[in-house]
């Protein structure tokens, strides 16, 4: 969620024309609300196995971690593809990040704890990587609160853009608390996956700052 | 909206008064209730869920019920369909679904399990001759894993006491050691360095002599699924689950306590007694509460786990005078 200043106004493209752009988008608020919808039948409809509160905290956390990879690749294919009108879907892909972020943390605190506030606080403070994922969902928190236009005017482009940039901080926190949940099996198998992602998203965009410093 | 799986109607012993299709297909038709209540035109599509779910008739395996004090638990027996399909056998995968996808292929006849060490009489049992060792019993015992989940399972078997006194352990016998199947061919979770194989286990003699510890060779009345250990396993009801080797090919009688696996994997983390004990947490997560698997639906509180799992009269006395903390 970095570039959205220096970026000059997107040039409006063939793409951005045409008559399937604006219905794209609704189309993708559908998609990423589906895997939502799936949990929500699977928990009415007891279809989520055996332990259906670990199916929906695994679940929910799965999704979170798919959704901010969604969210990251939104500006390198951008960049890649002269497509701007992916541009438009940023911002919900991000909100969605957090809304499975959210969901996540609440179906671990009630599913598991029961809601109870000093179980939680005592399984945070006992489980380091519970910690780290809190922290990525407090870290998200003032980003999806000043997603909407006004806040951009409000706190200003650069000032929006600097307390943005802190998406980079939530992935590597993300993947850290998903290593750690990992790790007790030795399994790294799934997480590697993520981490290349990642690498990949974050890397492209260290790369093209490089890039843009050694020619000026 | 309902959240709540309810199992109310299945009365604490159906698996021992019902034949196993009919107390399934009552768990169908609660799910079929559950759609309708949901006012829901899939229907179709969840029933092909819920059959996909049975697992084909086994092979009977009748068992006496036991009189072994304390193994005979009043709870409700976890659904088959859960214990079957919700397990951690990793030499089938590290998902808990893994081993009811990856072990059907596991070769169960012929088999010969090792005796050997510290004994006068060492030999090599088949597997039919090894079950005529002792009368088959019917134990329903609580099992929980260090993981925080737990499960009641109907198990069938006879106390390994019967195969100790059979083979004479020597007076340096101390410990007993269990040695599961490696068997690249037929296990693909083998291929991942998650542990060392073989899975070792072992107990101290006197754990292994106590009569709660159980020989199985079948669950809900028959014969032990593939994912559940078959054709034989140990099951010792006060301790982790993984404590309970699962396709046993060897028993060995030894004089120094030897390393497990999870010691081996991570000796800070997974002690050598590794009874189950709410007031010891695990490094990692507490151990006071517990997840029934099966019952009641979503918003079901865990349960307080028990000391010893709920076995402390029958097996608190041997560790009296144990610091617990320290031998964990």
């Amino acid at each position: 969620m970095s570039q959205a200043a220096r970026v000059p106004r997107p040039v409006p493209s063939r793409l951005n024309r045409a008559p399937g752009a604006k219905a794209a988008k609704p189309l993708v608020f559908v998609a990423a609300a589906l895997p939502f919808a799936w949990l929500l039948w699977g928990a009415i409809a007891d279809t989520l196995g055996p332990n259906p509160a670990e199916a929906l905290i695994r679940g929910t956390g799965d999704w979170t971690l798919r959704l901010l990879c969604l969210t990251l690749a939104v500006t390198p294919l951008r960049q890649l593809t002269g497509w701007h009108v992916l541009a438009r879907w940023r911002r919900m892909l991000g909100l969605f990040t957090f809304f499975y972020g959210a969901l996540h943390f609440l179906s671990f605190a009630w599913l598991d704890m029961g809601l109870d506030l000093d179980a939680i606080l005592r399984d945070i403070a006992k489980r380091p990587f519970i910690l780290v994922g809190s922290l990525a969902l407090l870290l998200m928190l003032p980003l999806a609160a000043t997603s909407f236009n006004r806040a951009i005017k409000t706190l200003g482009a650069a000032r929006w853009q600097a307390l943005h940039r802190a998406v980079y901080a939530v992935a590597l926190l993300a993947l850290l608390h998903f290593f750690w949940m990992r790790a007790g099996k030795n399994d790294f198998g799934e997480w590697s996956v993520y981490a290349l992602i990642v690498a990949l998203l974050l890397g492209w965009r260290l790369w093209r700052r490089v890039a843009a410093t050694g020619k000026r | 909206m309902h959240f709540f799986k309810d199992h109310g109607f299945i009365d604490p012993h159906s698996s021992q008064i019902a034949p196993r299709a009919a107390y399934e297909s009552r768990r169908d038709w609660l799910r079929q209730v559950a759609l309708a209540a949901a006012g829901t035109t899939l229907g179709s599509f969840a029933t092909r869920q819920a059959h996909a779910q049975a697992a084909p008739a086994g092979v009977a395996l009748p068992g006496v019920r036991s009189t072994v004090a304390g193994a005979l638990t009043m709870e409700k027996t976890t659904p088959r369909t859960d214990a079957t399909s919700y397990n951690n056998f990793y030499e089938f995968g590290t998902d808990k679904s893994d081993p009811a996808r990856h072990a059907g292929a596991l070769k169960t006849r012929p088999w010969s399990v090792v005796v050997e060490g510290e004994v006068k009489n060492p030999r090599r049992f088949d597997l039919d001759q090894l079950m005529k060792l002792g009368a088959m019993e019917e134990r329903v015992y609580r099992l929980r894993c260090v993981e925080g989940w737990s499960m009641v399972i109907p198990w069938v078997g006879w106390s390994l006491s019967n195969l100790i006194k059979a083979v004479e352990p020597t007076g340096n016998a101390r410990f007993v050691q269990f040695v599961t199947l490696a068997d690249p061919a037929q296990m693909p979770g083998l291929r991942s360095s998650v542990l060392d194989w073989p899975y070792v286990e072992a107990l101290r003699m006197d754990e292994a002599m106590h009569p709660l510890t159980l020989l199985a060779f079948g669950m809900y009345g028959e014969v032990l699924p593939r994912q559940n250990g078959a054709p034989l396993r140990l099951v010792v009801p006060w301790k982790y689950g993984f404590k309970s080797g699962k396709s046993l090919v060897k028993i060995r009688f030894v004089e120094k306590q030897p390393r497990t696996s999870w010691e081996v994997a991570n000796d800070s983390e997974y002690g050598f007694y590794s009874n189950v004990n709410p007031n010891v947490d695990h490094p990692r997560w507490s151990q006071a509460t517990e997840r029934r698997i099966g019952e009641g639906g979503l918003l079901t509180r865990k349960r307080a786990t028990l000391m010893f799992n709920g076995y402390e009269p029958q097996v608190g006395q041997l560790y009296a005078g144990m610091d617990l903390k320290k031998y964990f």
